[in-house]
């Protein structure tokens, strides 16, 4: 018996929400009085893993997995369960995660569960919290599986160091073939993506045209945040598809959402809702955002945002 | 080239969501349904096919008799012929072999879904459904090209994306990308006017054992009022998300 949580590094380095699902997947061993066993593919150094929990660490080191696969992926995964006998298996919410996570739950035979947002309320019947309906709800899943597979949302539950004395293991899978074949990837590098940020910087067609988005990308920069837009926005050639986020575009699940100059349509605030602090800038005191949001400013982007730069500048220069 | 389109019938998105029988049930009163966003990418990119190199396209759904209409739209869009497989989707993975029943006995080349279902937001249909049968699988596809039997595919990964090459049969899960927002088809007086005599073809379920049970449903908390802060007053905003919100 165990849990299994699956360790996202890339290029060697665990990713944040490699070390989140460590944290819970180590709170739900500890519910079914069992053993954490956490997976790594090419990770350089995976001892930090035992900072979060890991009771075993697995590690698979192999040039064929340098360029992600989910079909490969999900297969390892597979081996790795059945190994351990694991009776549930964590994987995080990114890209490469959303992709190979239910192959992975089909080669288990396993029902499957995403969007997980909090330990289970129960565990047999092992029953887990979702986000649903695009944000706007949340419902309770009982998944009737002996093996049972979770997405865990981005940012739902955090870090938490719980220091163990663990083992490292070599395991080496058998590789399934796969025809699939990645020609090249292109990678913005050096900008924070929306999927990683902690802060996004958003805003809408309240800034009239692309020609305004310097602001915006100032104050992204001294926040450390990414940037995003409304649909319109995107739709319009503003600024790129990667950048609309809502409940056709990409959701934000970061700590601080700032909306500028967007006026909080539902399909927008379905995909931003569970960023966990909303800021809105917006002139019109009844655009629908401020219900949704904790903290406004009724005012011009045109004002506001300059002197926010300026007064952040600042802050930052003194919290240094 | 034969292609299987797999359609969710959705809540429109300006839907409210409510939920009844004691927060156990979606509250389908005064819903209006469509096809979920996700899968109009998917049926537009197939009806590209269709017209440039002489495909065919089914669309399928597993759902009962209230799903019809959003089939029928399909096949007013432009898809030759619809499949119902006649069972309440109880859960994706039971909706995946539903459908890899259909792409068995179909032989279908290309599988066209969308990404997720606006509602339920599982996210797994397709994924599942190409580990059942043994497919190619591009999750978050935001373009496809098809050459004889190569797809070239692209694909969304976090920050930038990826190209792949495959053979098929495949099966991919499409978005935004796929094809343009402006290039979205929607349904003309013809195409609806054909669609009635069109195949509507319905199948029965194989039965599968659920593998998840949604047991209750919770709307989003109330929220507490936003907090005004005066735009002469930005310290104020700066102070509030550093010592209370604590986010920056
Ligand atoms: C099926 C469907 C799916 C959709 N999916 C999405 C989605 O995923 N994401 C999404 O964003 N939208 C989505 N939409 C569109 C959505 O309904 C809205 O149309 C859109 O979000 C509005 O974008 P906006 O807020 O930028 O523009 P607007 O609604 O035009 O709002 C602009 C706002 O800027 C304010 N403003 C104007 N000037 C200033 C100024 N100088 N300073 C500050 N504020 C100013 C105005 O008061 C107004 O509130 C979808 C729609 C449909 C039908
Ligand atoms: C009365 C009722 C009860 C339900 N109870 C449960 C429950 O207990 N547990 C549970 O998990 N779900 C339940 N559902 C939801 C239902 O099972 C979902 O339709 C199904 O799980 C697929 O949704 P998904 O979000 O996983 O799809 P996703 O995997 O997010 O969908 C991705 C793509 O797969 C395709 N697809 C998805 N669903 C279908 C379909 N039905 N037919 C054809 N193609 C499809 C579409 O192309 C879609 O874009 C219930 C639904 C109803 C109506």
């Amino acid at each position: 018996m165990s849990v299994l949580v699956f360790a996202e590094s890339s290029e060697g380095k665990f990713k944040k929400t490699a070390l989140e699902v460590t944290s819970y997947g180590k709170k739900v061993a500890e519910q079914l009085g069992t053993n954490l066993v956490v997976l790594t593919m090419n990770s350089s150094d995976s001892s930090i893993l035992f900072n979060y929990g890991a009771e075993k660490i697995l590690t698979v080191t192999n040039d064929a997995l340098k360029i992600f696969n989910a079909k490969l992926v999900a297969n390892i995964v597979k081996q790795a369960a059945e190994k351990e006998s694991s009776q549930v298996v964590i994987i995080d919410s990114n890209a490469n995660g959303l992709y190979f996570a239910p192959m992975a739950a089909a080669n288990l035979n396993a029902g499957f569960a995403s969007n997980v947002i909090a330990l289970p309320s129960v565990t047999s019947p092992f029953t887990v919290k979702r986000k649903t309906f695009s944000n706007k709800a949340f419902n309770n899943t009982q998944i009737l599986t002996d093996v049972k597979v979770i997405s865990l949302a981005k940012n739902a539950f955090g870090l938490v160091e719980n220091k163990v004395s663990g083992t490292t293991e070599e395991f080496s899978p058998v590789l399934v073939d796969s025809n699939l074949v990645s020609t090249s990837i292109e990678q913005t590098s050096g900008k924070v993506t929306i999927a990683d940020a902690d802060i996004v910087v958003s805003a809408g067609r309240g800034l009239k045209g692309p020609e305004n988005w310097g602001m915006i990308e100032e104050l992204a920069s001294v926040l450390g945040a990414a940037t995003a837009c409304s649909k319109p926005v995107s739709d319009l050639g503003w600024r790129p598809h990667g950048e609309h986020v809502g409940q056709t575009g990409k959701p934000v699940s970061s700590n601080l959402y700032i909306a500028i100059g967007i006026s909080g349509a539902i399909q927008h605030l379905a995909g931003v809702n569970s960023s966990k602090v909303k800021v809105v800038i917006n002139t019109d005191p009844e655009a629908p955002f401020f219900k949704a949001a904790d903290y406004g400013i009724v005012g011009d982007a045109f004002e506001v945002v300059p002197k926010l730069i300026e007064k952040l500048k600042e802050f930052k220069a003194n919290n240094a | 080239m034969k292609i299987l389109v797999c359609i969710s019938h959705v809540p429109d998105t300006t839907s409210k969501i409510n939920f009844a029988e004691n927060d156990s049930k979606f509250d389908s009163n005064g819903v209006q349904f469509v096809i979920n966003p996700y899968d109009e990418f998917a049926l537009t990119r197939a009806m590209w096919f269709k017209e440039k190199q002489g495909a065919t396209v089914t669309v399928a759904t597993v759902g009962n008799a209230a799903t019809e209409p959003t089939l029928r739209k399909a096949l007013a869009i432009g898809a030759d012929d619809a499949i119902r497989v006649n069972a309440e989707a109880l859960d994706g993975f039971t909706v995946a072999k539903e459908l890899a029943e259909v792409i068995k006995n179909g032989s279908y080349d290309l599988v066209l879904a969308g990404k997720e279902s606006i509602d339920y937001n599982g996210g797994m249909v397709p994924a599942m459904l190409a580990t059942l049968l043994d497919f190619n699988f591009v999750n978050a596809c935001i373009g496809l090209e098809i050459e004889g039997d190569k797809a070239t595919i692209s694909r969304e990964i976090d920050g930038g994306k990826e190209m792949l090459e495959a053979k098929l049969p495949l099966i991919i899960a499409g978005q935004k990308g796929l094809v343009e927002e402006k290039d979205l088809r929607i349904p003309n007086m013809r195409g609806i006017m054909m669609a009635r005599q069109k195949p509507l073809t319905i199948v029965e379920s194989s039965n599968g054992k659920a593998t998840t049970s949604i047991v209750s449903f919770e709307k989003q908390p109330a929220k507490s009022a936003c907090k005004l802060v005066s735009a002469d007053n930005l310290d104020e905003l700066i102070g509030l998300l550093h010592n209370e919100a604590k986010v920056i």
